[in-house]
């Protein structure tokens, strides 16, 4: 936080001239910036941030001219809702290829799904977001275009927890819903297939691992069948290993896909960042950042306790 | 017969081609024990293993023949493998901290191989597992029920893992160095156990050993390998009159207290052993 808090404030971009523009005069100018407290020195600067910080207060934005709490409010859920969904997808794509690479490894199935997450491993990620878009949007016009509702059906549905899919469902309103669904689809497609490309290549790794191990042929020797061998022994070993993987893609996803939110104008995390950052919105970048770094660590701990759930051995 | 093997090869694709490590070995088993030994590579652990079809998917195995119990191995359906595997023969692997699956307990590994054959509920299995886990005398079974392999010592998941294959009441067992990982004093106790048990039920055993006197003590016949090849069969008894030298010469490097020797011999290698 402290790193973050001194960025800010050394970079050589004066705050106080992105908010009154450069063409203000001197006196308003000293004004402003003892209104912001930057005359003081930069420790007083940072105990008055860290004092706002305990009450809840992460200052104000001088972009949107609200709280930065209120913009993450905001911000936030957009984020919350499309790595969710795509999260969920690349795990129930990526584990079972994974797994079916490793039985299969050599084979052409092993090949092929090998190809398959090289090419989301490799392509970057902004131009599979454009051939996304040009693809289904502007040639076949299956996916709607960029945004995440369109314009008739904005503000339509009173929210409530800011997922919009969600919130069209408390609503009983089915049209916003599958408009958001289908402005979700994209993004969070694009989103999945990258993830999902790295899962499939863990869980492949693992499972290598895991089928050479002596309880495998002990399974086998059993006379257990092929899939409760392949699921129950060799799996249920990697498990562990797999959740840290799911929580670190996930929390990669939520700190906002930058590139993807931007391509798909979609209003999350990642954009908001984008634009406090060009503005020089130093309150908005902080807070921004500091809710990310707490989500890493919320992840990493949840990550821990699973570990204590899967594997005995960790007591 | 419970087994017959003849001319059985096994090959492994390597960067230099085909690795021969079976070169036609026959034999056969019925109720009775048989011990085979042989170093590190001779070939005696995946000989074994070909008969349950345990070797991994790139080995290329041929044979004249290889039947369980008049069963074709070669020609059998997966199918008809599992009913094999576990129903009527089990495996003992060497090492229990590898070969038990670490995230199950004990009774759960042993009630699933119980209930893979028999078809009974979770609780019958629970039951049977604590009634196997006695019949290795385990004396406190309920805690070693619940245990993990890692909070079990070797001798212990060596009993546990013989419970497990004992639970479908296998016509022939099959151990792959058993006692291998164990202490000596613990060594003694397993074996003596397995003898007990196969004796009692009336299977057919293999004892894979590298331990020579050991296993011609405990088995009724013993094939040595080497390079492949089985160099020598004897019976338990004719352990002394054995004519190959590297037989010979596996004996003659073993220390004893009753005829000491100032320096042991180191055995020569004659590559004709090998052709």
């Amino acid at each position: 936080m402290l790193v973050t808090f001194l960025i800010g404030r050394v970079m050589p971009i004066d705050p106080v001239i992105a908010i009154i523009g450069d063409h203000a005069p001197e006196d308003v100018v000293q004004r402003v910036r003892v209104e912001l407290g930057l005359d003081r020195p930069l420790y007083v600067q940072f105990g008055i941030y860290v004092w706002q910080l305990l009450h809840g207060d992460l200052g104000r934005s001088v972009m949107t001219s609200n709280t930065v709490v209120e913009d993450i409010q905001r911000y936030f859920p957009a984020t919350i809702e499309l790595a969710t969904v795509a999260i969920i997808v690349a795990t129930l794509v990526g584990v079972p290829l994974g797994v079916l690479a490793a039985v299969r490894a050599g084979s052409k199935t092993d090949v092929g799904i090998r190809i398959l997450c090289l090419a989301g491993h490799s392509i970057p990620i902004f131009l599979l977001a454009l051939i996304s878009l040009l693809v289904f949007y502007a040639n076949l016009g299956w996916a709607p275009g960029p945004g995440r509702a369109d314009v008739a059906f904005e503000g339509l549905v009173p929210v409530v927890t800011g997922f919009l899919t969600i919130d069209s469902l408390i609503a009983w309103d089915w049209d916003s819903f599958y408009d958001a669904l289908a402005h979700l689809a994209q993004p969070a497609g694009v989103l999945a297939y990258f993830s999902m490309a790295y899962i499939a290549r863990m869980t492949r790794a693992f499972m290598l691992d895991a089928l050479a191990g002596e309880y495998v042929i002990t399974a086998r020797a059993k006379g257990l069948s092929q899939l409760r061998v392949i699921w129950r022994h060799a799996f249920g070993n990697i498990a562990v290993r797999l959740v840290t993987v799911l929580a670190l893609t996930y929390a990669g996803l939520l700190e906002g896909a930058v590139v993807t939110e931007t391509v798909f104008s979609w209003p999350g995390l990642g954009q908001y960042l984008t634009v406090s950052l060009l503005n020089a919105d130093m309150n908005a970048v902080l807070g921004a950042t500091l809710v990310v770094g707490l989500i890493y660590m919320a992840l990493n701990l949840l990550a821990d306790a699973a570990y204590k759930l899967l594997d005995p051995r960790v007591s | 017969m419970l087994v017959e093997m003849q001319n059985l090869t096994i090959a492994f694709p390597t960067p230099q081609g085909m690795s021969q490590a079976v070169r036609g070995v026959s034999m056969t088993l019925g109720q009775e024990k048989l011990g085979i030994v042989g170093e590190s590579g001779s070939g005696k652990s995946i000989s074994a293993r070909a008969i349950l079809r345990l070797l991994p998917p790139q080995a290329v195995v041929t044979a004249d023949v290889l039947r369980f119990d008049g069963i074709d191995i070669k020609t059998a359906s997966e199918r008809q493998m599992r009913a094999i595997r576990g129903r009527r023969a089990g495996l003992i692997l060497q090492d229990p901290k590898y070969s038990l699956n670490p995230i199950m307990t004990a009774g759960s590994q042993i009630a699933e191989a119980w209930r893979n054959q028999k078809k009974g509920s979770r609780r019958e299995a629970a039951e049977a597992a604590l009634d196997l886990l006695s019949q290795v005398q385990i004396r406190d079974v309920r805690r070693v029920a619940a245990a993990y392999p890692h909070e079990l010592s070797g001798g212990m998941g060596q009993r546990v893992m013989i419970a497990m294959m004992l639970a479908p009441d296998p016509e022939l067992l099959i151990a792959d160095e058993p006692t291998s990982a164990l202490d000596a004093t613990v060594q003694a106790e397993i074996l003596r156990l397995m003898e007990d048990l196969v004796s009692r039920r009336g299977m057919g055993l293999m004892l894979i050993s590298h331990d020579l006197p050991l296993v011609s003590h405990f088995c009724d016949r013993v094939a040595v390998m080497y390079a492949g090849r089985v160099v020598e069969e004897l019976g338990a008894g004719e352990l002394l009159h054995a004519k190959h030298p590297y037989t010979r010469g596996l004996l003659e490097c073993l220390p004893t207290l009753s005829h000491p020797k100032l320096r042991l011999p180191v055995m020569a290698r004659d590559p004709a052993w090998l052709a």
